[in-house]
């Protein structure tokens, strides 16, 4: 009953229509970037908890040296060790305890050989420390050559890195497109405004305030934006969806099982919503300037 | 605001000056003012600039020079948002009418009211009620361009008057009607200056001149040959 009264001519220029189309597809691919870092957000959580802990350290044993030679490097190893900031506590294990943690692949009876048995050190990290296994390998590689960090590990925290880099590309590229929507919002904004200069004029000397027909342009462009928004949000909720079905065949083995996150749901279903805020703000903030230069 | 010695014009120009663009003046020395309640025919020859001094007045121009008070508000200090304050006090009749194309007769005629804020109850029931007196009680919800010039013109008669306003601006509101309703038309202008509106009415038509005994400014060539002194109130 109090709709909305609109006194600008509806259509007369091309906007309406491809203005939809334009946040829809906007709202589309901000709705899979925010999938993506909703992904990679659960990821890095459930991986780095691997990274949690401990690591294990392995210093080959001196060939021609001895014992004696092979507890220098041990000592040599430990100095380094203990120096790097978010490491707790370090522990060399004594050479038959590492002769026992081998035995079930080498046997008993190579060992009673006397091969030289690599060394292990048990390094205790403080909870949640970004410790810097690669920098760390490196620091390891000069002071004592032939020294290694379990290279699962160096490898996990690799391809945390890269997950984290693409959640902060992927959160990134939402705000792209939010400047792009607002930069699409503006100009078919002023397209509007040129195309109905006359209707403006007569509604200013009619004694309408500014704020009176940007309010108009506001309602059309939010009109629009919501339109578009939701058929944008609905094809990414498809596809987004379609994808998971996928990834759920794979069994867990590559990926961890992806979880629907209500704040990222949430977030995916107020994509249209922030669609049409920027519409209103942009609209607003392009009649108004607009008009100020106007009798 | 500033107020002269004993003076409370409506409207009051001092020197004024106007073009269009880059265009040489169209009005040259325009001084002149109006009291309250006063009513003046404006005349002179096509293309003299009778619709560029009605411009001046509700607020579509600047000038080019001088100084243009209406309401005892000059113009130019004017701060922009209190323009629409003042042109909420002024009916224009356009003299191409100007009504809005997509809108219906009724919506083009509440539209003054609607701006201000008028509650819609209100809206409907005055616009319905000025549409019948003025003859188009059938066409409420016909669209501008399905009218005659003639009923176009009426429309834009309705919303010029229906807030009421202190000042009447009307550009040749007869040129398209018939004789009958023309004079319907003057005799609703006399009613409105007669409750104490101001009514400025420009036109070529020297009967409409010689039947009602109002001053005349005459502006040839783009400037006013009948100065103020004619301006007298109604008598
Ligand atoms: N928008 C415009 N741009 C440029 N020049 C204009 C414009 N409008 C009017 N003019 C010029 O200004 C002069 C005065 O025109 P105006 O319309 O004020 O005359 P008028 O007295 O109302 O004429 P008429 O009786 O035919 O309505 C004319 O020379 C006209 O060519
Ligand atoms: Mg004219």
């Amino acid at each position: 009953m109090f709709a909305r009264r609109v006194d600008l001519a509806p259509n007369r220029d091309g906007t309406s229509r491809f203005l939809p189309w334009i946040i829809g597809l906007m709202v589309y691919l901000a709705g899979l970037a925010l999938s993506a870092t909703m992904v990679l957000e659960q990821v890095i959580d459930r991986w780095s908890t691997g990274l949690k802990g401990s690591i294990t350290i392995v210093v080959d044993p001196s060939v021609d040296g001895g014992d004696a030679e092979t507890d220098a490097r041990i000592e040599a190893a430990l100095s380094v060790i203990l120096t790097t900031p978010g490491v707790l506590s370090a522990t060399p294990l004594a050479p038959d305890e590492v002769a026992h943690l081998i035995e079930p692949w080498l046997g008993k009876d190579l060992l009673s050989l006397d091969l030289p048995i690599p060394r292990l050190i048990d390094v205790t990290l403080e909870p949640n420390s970004a410790i810097d296994l690669a920098a760390l390998t490196r620091q390891l590689e000069t002071a004592v050559p032939g020294t290694q960090i379990d290279d699962h590990k160096i490898w996990l925290q690799k391809v945390l890195r890269l997950a984290r880099t693409s959640e902060l590309i992927a959160i990134f590229v939402v705000l792209l497109i939010a400047v792009a929507a607002g930069a699409t919002v503006m100009f078919a904004t002023r397209t509007g405004l040129a195309v109905q200069r006359d209707v403006i004029e007569i509604l200013h000397l009619i004694g309408a305030r500014d704020t009176y027909i940007a309010r108009q342009f506001q309602g059309k462009a939010v009109s629009l934006a919501l339109w578009g928004g939701l058929l944008g949000l609905f094809l990414a909720g498809v596809t987004v969806l379609g994808l998971w079905l996928l990834a759920r065949d794979l069994e867990g083995s590559l990926l961890p099982a992806v979880r629907w996150s209500p704040p990222f749901v949430a977030g995916l279903a107020m994509l249209p919503l922030a669609g049409a805020v920027i519409a209103s703000i942009t609209a607003r903030f392009t009649v108004m300037r607009y008009l100020s230069r106007m009798l | 605001m500033f107020e002269f010695e004993g003076a409370n014009h409506l409207v009051r120009f001092e020197n004024v000056g106007m073009r269009y663009g880059d265009e040489p003046e169209v009005l040259r020395d325009i001084t002149f003012h109006l009291e309250p309640g006063s009513y003046h025919f404006l005349t002179g020859p096509s293309g003299a600039g009778k619709s560029s001094l009605l411009r001046l007045m509700y607020l579509a121009h600047q000038p080019s020079h001088g100084s243009v008070s209406i309401f005892n508000h000059d113009v130019a200090t004017t701060p922009r948002e209190e323009l629409p304050n003042l042109r909420r006090r002024i009916g224009v009749v356009f003299q191409n009418f100007q009504l809005l194309d997509h809108l219906s007769t009724l919506d083009n005629v509440a539209l003054p009211l609607r701006i201000a804020g008028a509650r819609r109850e209100t809206i409907q029931e005055h616009v319905a009620e000025l549409l019948t007196w003025v003859g188009l009680g059938e066409h409420l919800d016909a669209h501008p361009r399905t009218l005659s010039d003639g009923e176009k013109q009426r429309v834009a008669i309705a919303r010029a008057v229906i807030n009421r306003p202190s000042l009447l601006l009307a550009d040749e509101p007869t040129g398209s009607v018939d004789q009958e309703q023309g004079s319907r038309i003057l005799r609703l202008f006399e009613e409105l200056n007669k409750i104490g509106t101001t009514v400025v009415l420009a036109t070529h038509d020297r009967s409409i001149i010689e039947r009602y005994q109002h001053p005349v400014l005459r502006i040839e060539k783009g400037t006013l040959s009948v100065r103020w002194d004619v301006t007298k109130g109604k008598k």
